[in-house]
């Protein structure tokens, strides 16, 4: 009746799950509690589960990455802990067995569901405003992708109640996933997540390439579209092209798992270096469909709070589409120690290192951007200098780690740790995070408390520092990654360092929490009736802030890059509007109906419940042929209603 | 025109809380340098630091020239973004500052070049380097190589000496000055064999050969161990290198074939069983070509003809 499930499931013998678990229980029943008796869920309900608003999606996609990173980080200290903890004589707190699944579900859970989740959050939120549009190119299928999303991220939150999450790393490689190795359902709750969380991203990625090509203010030709557009365009084709790669990947692992298929298995003709080949060729890629867009950010950063324009925006513009392309062509760097020849390393290696030309094109770009310009100090701009230093030092571990005979002696040590979380906490978190810092005013209509968000900042970055920069030594040292216990206790020192350094991040985190609460509470007194807070120069900063669910009543005429800069230079009153009727989609509860039966499906495929797991696809097919043939899926705003909308936004909005 | 917002009296919008922390990146710099020396040099050398092979010391250098090369461009642009970032703050009335200058072919071209020629130099490097220390190619010696064979256990490691006809676990003894000729493979999951000291690590694989050439300049215990995560076991899955002149290598073989018990398919069987932080270990003898039938064995897995002997870690439950 229940497949595998059985109460054996629930780890009832272990102390920490369990506490933990009552903890979150605890936390989610008082915010259930308070949604409840305040009578918060037809407004829930009515403006953000069942929104298809670009915007709202965008705000729920980056509150699942923030909360994620709380989970996330927790792993990362428990990790730490642990390492500073069982050296030598001493075992630690953490068994192997739970241990490995906290790095596991640490990996996992950073890249699909914090830094995507993030990425996708900004692009989703900022890229039509950008492009003067009233909203993407398939709102409906916009909010299936989220709440896929959101599903995956709850069945690996799953794991830590009901069975165990997989202790086979965040790469899953085989064999050690297959069954013979991993019997239980940990790698199974790895898969399922990821394939489904996989398809919304792979949505995403149509509906973001659609928008960007089709959907564009009159005027607004690809040469005047804002960098960060580009680099969202670049980052969702890289979407459309690798993530089928490890849909598939992971299907042929779960016909091996599930039906005792052979693709990767050591015996009867698997391949394991297939895997390891396939996973790389979509894992480098998402790389930079993770920092793409933050190179987006920083340069919208760049220019805003420089005064002038980006510094060669062509030059941005190439390098972001010759990263895309160039992105493709380097994955078996990830395995030189495969056993490959010396000229497929080599040739490998040297594709590696170009990507450092238009990398280091931007880098100069981002610099001489700064020259000459009337730089104000807003949180953002110290997230991008942080950046640009931390960036350039991990982008030259990088080149180090291209270098196949360095690679050779590198490879899974703790300097490789320390290398990719160099460039994706310097460079994917510090973009989120001004990200969040510099469109949080347009989202909510008031500014960021600065003094809580600069502390959140040096945080980061001294925590970064203090946390990582001992992994290289270690490494050099001879520290390879994933120790559940440390052998040699000249290790310890730079170990407790490492240790302090994740402290100090974590009070970055609470600087961060500090600076919502401070801002909410003093949201009055940082009301931003511009709509324009940074003397911005793109189309988003046009409209007001928060802007209306259409976002421009008209779509604005756009004749050069920086096109409300262009406005403001000239110095162009707003004439009375001419308005035309508009179509706008109608809220749907259909993302969050398919994915409710998503979650069960998911969940009884990984315990084996085939009677679920047919009811749960049957109802989400329904539900998608339901949809599809209703009618009433868009209204009209007529020019009429436009004008007495406008009418009373700008009374109440913009002072005249 | 540039300011017109910042006119507004609304405070905690302004630029002038921030400015000035332009002062404190210089001051944090100096202080992680400082922090970053006083962390290497506390450290004993070891590992990667402290090569004791031809192979690794290659490695170091082609490190250390590499960083260097990059440094070459990295030290100038870090100190490029703090002193723009220091100088242009909006609160200095010194700068001289421009409106809008986009785009400025000459500058782009120089700044395009600059990790172009950075690349191009390093490209020739990786390209002589990747093959001159291929880890499948010999290393040229007037000594004939000692041929070891490496296999992966959960979680221990065997090595098998054929020419000896002697078998190790989780302890290597090779002669100094000699060329060893690594065979690789792995009885259970993925794992890395490698000693940092000595030089290149290698996957493991099962069913699979992989190749390896090593040589020990000085006699001493140099630290090894499973590079990648193999599961419970693997933190423990180290071992201890010993290189000694080649006279006690004799010794030492003639020592294991007098003492202890053989490697034969039983005990091979029950040493392939999972087991953790194993002790060293050696073997009299070993079954002839017996790395060959591990890598049989593996292709052709539990259910397979000559899998009697041979028990795979974790028991199938499939469902």
């Amino acid at each position: 009746m229940l497949g595998r499930l059985s109460w054996a499931a629930i780890p009832l013998d272990q102390p920490l799950p369990l506490y933990a678990m009552g903890v979150v229980g605890i936390v989610i029943l008082i915010v259930l509690g308070i949604v409840t008796v305040k009578g918060w869920w037809p407004y829930l309900w009515r403006e953000w589960i069942t929104s298809v608003d670009h915007k709202r999606i965008g705000v729920m996609y980056v509150i699942l990455g923030l909360v994620m990173l709380l989970r996330g980080y927790s792993d990362a200290i428990m990790m730490r802990s642990q390492q500073a903890i069982a050296i030598g004589d001493a075992q630690g707190y953490l068994p192997p067995d739970h241990y490995d699944q906290i790095f596991s579900a640490h990996g996992t859970i950073m890249i699909f569901f914090v830094a995507m989740p993030l990425v996708i959050g900004l692009m989703n939120f900022v890229v039509p405003l950008q492009l003067g549009v009233h909203d993407v190119a398939f709102p409906t299928l916009n909010s299936v992708s989220f709440w896929l999303t959101a599903t995956g991220a709850l069945l690996v939150n799953v794991s830590l109640v009901i069975g165990s999450f997989s202790r086979a790393t965040w790469w899953g490689y085989p064999p050690l996933s297959e069954l013979t190795f991993s019997p239980d359902e940990g790698v199974d709750y790895y898969l399922w997540p990821l394939q489904i969380s996989g398809i919304g991203t792979l949505l995403t990625g149509v509906n973001f390439v659609t928008t960007i090509l089709k959907l564009r203010a009159p005027g607004m030709i690809y040469f005047r579209m804002p960098v960060f557009c580009w680099t969202a365009l670049a980052a969702n084709m890289l979407i459309v092209a690798a993530f089928p790669v490890l849909t598939a990947t992971f299907a042929m692992l779960l016909l091996d798992r599930y039906l005792g298929m052979h693709f990767f298995t050591n015996d009867a003709g698997g391949n394991q270096m297939m895997y390891a080949n396939l996973f790389w060729a979509w894992g480098h890629p998402e790389v930079y469909i993770l920092v793409l867009p933050a190179f987006g950010v920083f340069s919208e950063v760049a220019a805003t709070f420089s005064g002038k324009g980006l510094f060669s925006y062509r030059s941005m513009v190439l390098a972001t589409l010759g990263i895309c392309i160039l992105a493709f062509m380097v994955w078996l760097h990830h395995f030189f120690t495969m056993g490959a020849g010396a000229d497929v390393n080599a040739v490998f290696g040297i594709m590696s290192s170009i990507i450092a030309v238009p990398t280091g094109a931007k880098i100069f770009n981002w610099l001489f951007t700064l020259f000459r310009g009337r730089i104000v100090f807003t949180t953002p701009i110290l997230f991008l200098i942080g950046f640009m230093i931390t960036f350039v030092l991990g982008g030259l571990t990088g080149v180090l780690l291209a270098v196949p005979p360095v690679d050779f002696v590198l490879h899974n040590s703790a300097f490789l740790v320390a290398h990719f979380h160099h460039v994706i906490i310097g460079g994917v978190v510090f973009g989120a995070l001004a990200g969040i810092n510099y469109w949080f005013p347009k989202a909510f209509g008031f500014t960021l408390d600065e003094r809580w968000g600069k502390a959140s900042f040096w945080c980061w970055l001294i925590g970064f520092y203090l946390a990582f920069m001992p992994l290289y030594v270690l490494g050099l040292m001879g520290m390879t990654r994933r120790m559940q216990h440390i052998p040699d206790p000249s290790w310890r020192p730079l170990l407790l360092v490492a240790e302090l350094g994740a402290i100090v991040v974590f009070l970055g985190i609470l600087c961060q929490i500090a600076q919502l609460y401070v801002s909410i509470r003093t949201r009055e007194q940082r009301r931003d009736l511009t709509g324009d807070p940074w003397n911005g120069r793109t189309l988003e900063w046009s409209t007001s802030s928060p802007p209306p669910a259409y976002n421009f009543a008209v779509l604005p005429r756009v004749e050069t890059i920086d096109a409300f800069w262009e406005v403001k230079r000239k110095g162009l009153t707003p004439v009375e509007e001419v308005y035309e009727t508009i179509e706008m989609p109608r809220n749907s509860p259909i993302g969050f109906v398919i994915a409710f039966f998503a979650t069960f499906t998911g969940f009884a495929l990984i315990w084996h419940i085939w009677w679920i797991v047919i009811l749960g696809l049957l109802a989400a097919a329904v539900t998608v042929l339901v949809f599809g043939w209703s009618e009433n899926r868009q209204h009209e705003i007529s020019a009429n209603e436009m004008a007495q909308l406008e009418r009373a936004r700008l009374g109440l909005g913009r002072p005249a | 025109m540039h300011d017109w917002r910042y006119a507004t009296p609304d405070a905690s919008l302004g630029p002038a809380p921030g400015v000035g922390q332009g002062f404190r990146h210089l001051g944090l710099l100096r202080w992680l340098v400082g922090c970053a020396a006083l962390a290497v040099a506390s450290c004993a050398q070891q590992g990667v630091l402290d090569p004791q092979g031809p192979i690794a010391s290659a490695q170091l250098l082609l490190l250390l020239n590499s960083t260097a090369i990059m440094l070459v461009v990295v030290i100038p642009v870090i100190l490029a973004t703090l002193g723009f970032a220091w100088w242009y703050r909006a609160s200095n009335a010194q700068a001289s500052r421009s409106a809008d200058e986009g785009y400025e072919g000459r500058t782009e071209f120089v700044l395009w070049s600059i990790p172009t020629l950075i690349v191009i130099l390093l490209g020739g490097v990786i390209w002589i380097s990747s093959h001159k220390l291929d880890p499948r190619a010999p290393i040229p010696a007037n000594v004939n190589p000692l041929r070891v064979e490496v296999v992966a256990l959960d979680w221990k490691w065997l090595f098998i000496y054929p020419d000896q006809g002697i078998a190790t676990v989780n302890q290597l003894v090779i002669p100094t000055a000699t060329p060893v000729s690594f065979r690789l493979t792995s009885a259970t999951v993925m794992n890395s064999f490698f000693v940092p000291q000595l030089g290149s690590q290698i996957y493991t694989m099962g069913g699979m050969t992989t190749h390896l050439n090593l040589l020990a300049d000085a006699p001493g215990e140099y630290p090894g161990f499973s590079a990648m995560f193999s599961g419970d076991g693997f933190a423990e899955m180290r071992f201890i290198a010993k290189a000694v002149p080649a006279g006690d290598f004799d010794s030492w073989v003639g020592q294991v074939r007098g003492s202890g018990s053989g490697l034969d398919l039983p005990a091979y069987a029950e040493l392939a069983r999972p087991s953790i932080a194993v002790p060293p270990k050696t073997y009299r003898s070993v079954e002839p070509k017996l790395f060959d039938r591990i890598i049989e064995q593996t292709l052709s897995g539990p259910r397979g003809p000559t899998s009697a002997a041979w028990c795979p870690p974790a028991q199938q439950t499939g469902g």
